[in-house]
């Protein structure tokens, strides 16, 4: 039996370090010693598939309470592909976020900002067979965290995604356009790559918006591919 | 060409996608031998990781309709996760060689910026001896660090330590 195909190892820079003082959480809880090198077998290129029967999706985040939640209603699409262009079909992605007051329905997010009891904040919807998604929702508020002073996250949608294999679980934020909070974020800028940081900001997209209800975002996301070439030394951590 | 969409941490608040039933792996009727894997989570202090999502995947048994290979647990207050899934068997490796029974582990948690990856093998598999990544960790001790142990009939348990004194193995995948 022929070893099944190896996912390509991340271009340097463009993955954030495990180790990364400005994000003072990673400080006891990135291991000291050297990442060991695993050769990609069957467990890493196989993965998941989740069934919409067991997963329903979530399409629209504004109608899961009773009413609808205050803030400024959004579509949010995108593509999902490989590395060589390939789409990533019927495959489940998960979001979840903050109101539209920068709060999360969470127990634990004791930020003074309002609850909205219209707005639980978790989405999940499967790529078409071209790899498409889409979702509706409010746009989510910026928050304060504690981790320097007066250190607040930019506006972000979490994602996350499986694709084909395990080697390509990746999750990740999507950020919105024109930020301020974006240039002072040690967790956006974590990623050294300036082109792959950017990559991260969704982009608005007028011909997603859709008039007199909501306007569109477009986030498209890339997973690793898959490639015979081994790893190369010093690639990466 | 394009390059991967890079990660970003999970956060503290991602419970919002949390079920508790994707930690059993038998929910939906598999059959085969059923096994419970606990473990705690600490950081570099040696507090616990409350905050933690952790996945695992298996290519053995072979996911179906019945079986989804795949399981997600939060970690408590005291920084304990537990699934409840089928014994894996073996699977190919490298080569013609036989990877030992074992289940691939992703950690997601506030201040891992990327997951961090893992394994879980069992004690007492003879294939352990020859598996291509246990026997190419020459410490006892690291290798350790990837074997749980049994903890009654059919219960197996490993700690994972993030950071310093017997910190595990993890893996660039």
């Amino acid at each position: 039996m022929s070893d099944p195909l190896p996912f390509r190892p991340f271009p340097a820079g463009t993955q954030p370090p495990l180790d990364h003082a400005a994000y003072g959480s990673t400080q006891h809880r990135h291991p000291k010693r050297a990442l060991r090198r695993l050769p990609h077998t069957v467990t890493e290129t196989t993965g998941p598939a989740f069934a919409p029967e067991h997963f329903p999706p979530i399409l629209d985040l504004t109608k899961t309470g009773r009413g609808e939640p205050l803030g400024e209603r959004i579509i949010v699409a995108g593509r999902v592909t490989d590395e060589d262009g390939r789409p990533v079909p019927h495959s489940m992605i998960e979001v979840w976020q903050a109101n539209a007051a920068g709060r999360y329905a969470h127990p634990r997010d004791q930020h003074d900002a309002p609850a909205d009891p219209n707005f639980q904040g978790e989405g999940r919807v499967f790529t078409d067979a071209e790899g498409r998604y889409s979702f509706v929702t409010i746009k989510p508020g910026a928050y304060p965290w504690r981790n320097h002073h007066n250190a607040w996250r930019p506006v972000h949608i979490h994602f996350s995604l499986f694709g084909t294999g395990f080697a390509q679980r990746l999750v990740t934020q999507m950020y919105f356009p024109g930020d301020p909070l974006l240039a002072l974020d040690p967790i956006y800028h974590a990623v050294s790559d300036a082109a792959a940081r950017e990559r991260l900001v969704s982009r608005f997209d007028l011909d997603l918006t859709r008039p007199e209800w909501a306007l569109g975002y477009r986030f498209d996301i890339v997973l690793r591919g898959r490639g015979a070439t081994p790893f190369e030394e010093g690639e990466h951590h | 060409m394009p390059v991967a969409t890079a990660s970003q941490t999970i956060g503290p608040y991602w419970h919002l996608i949390e079920h508790p039933e994707m930690a059993d792996l038998t929910r939906f009727g598999a059959e085969g031998e059923r096994i419970e894997v606990t473990g705690r989570i600490t950081d570099g202090e040696g507090l616990p990781v409350a905050d933690a999502a952790v996945e695992i995947w298996q290519a053995s048994p072979a996911a179906d309709a019945r079986f989804p290979g795949h399981g997600r647990a939060a970690t408590d207050p005291d920084g304990r996760f537990r699934f409840v899934t089928l014994k894996p068997g073996p699977v190919p490796g490298p080569g013609n060689q036989t990877q030992a029974p074992h289940l691939s582990v992703v950690l997601l948690a506030r201040g891992l910026l990327t997951a961090l990856r893992t394994r879980v093998y069992f004690a007492g598999e003879p294939l352990n001896e020859t598996d291509p990544l246990l026997s190419a960790i020459e410490d006892s001790a690291e290798r350790a660090t990837l074997i749980a142990r049994p903890a009654g009939p059919g219960a197996w348990t490993l700690d994972i330590r993030l950071q310093g004194e017997g910190e595990t193995v993890f893996l660039e995948v």
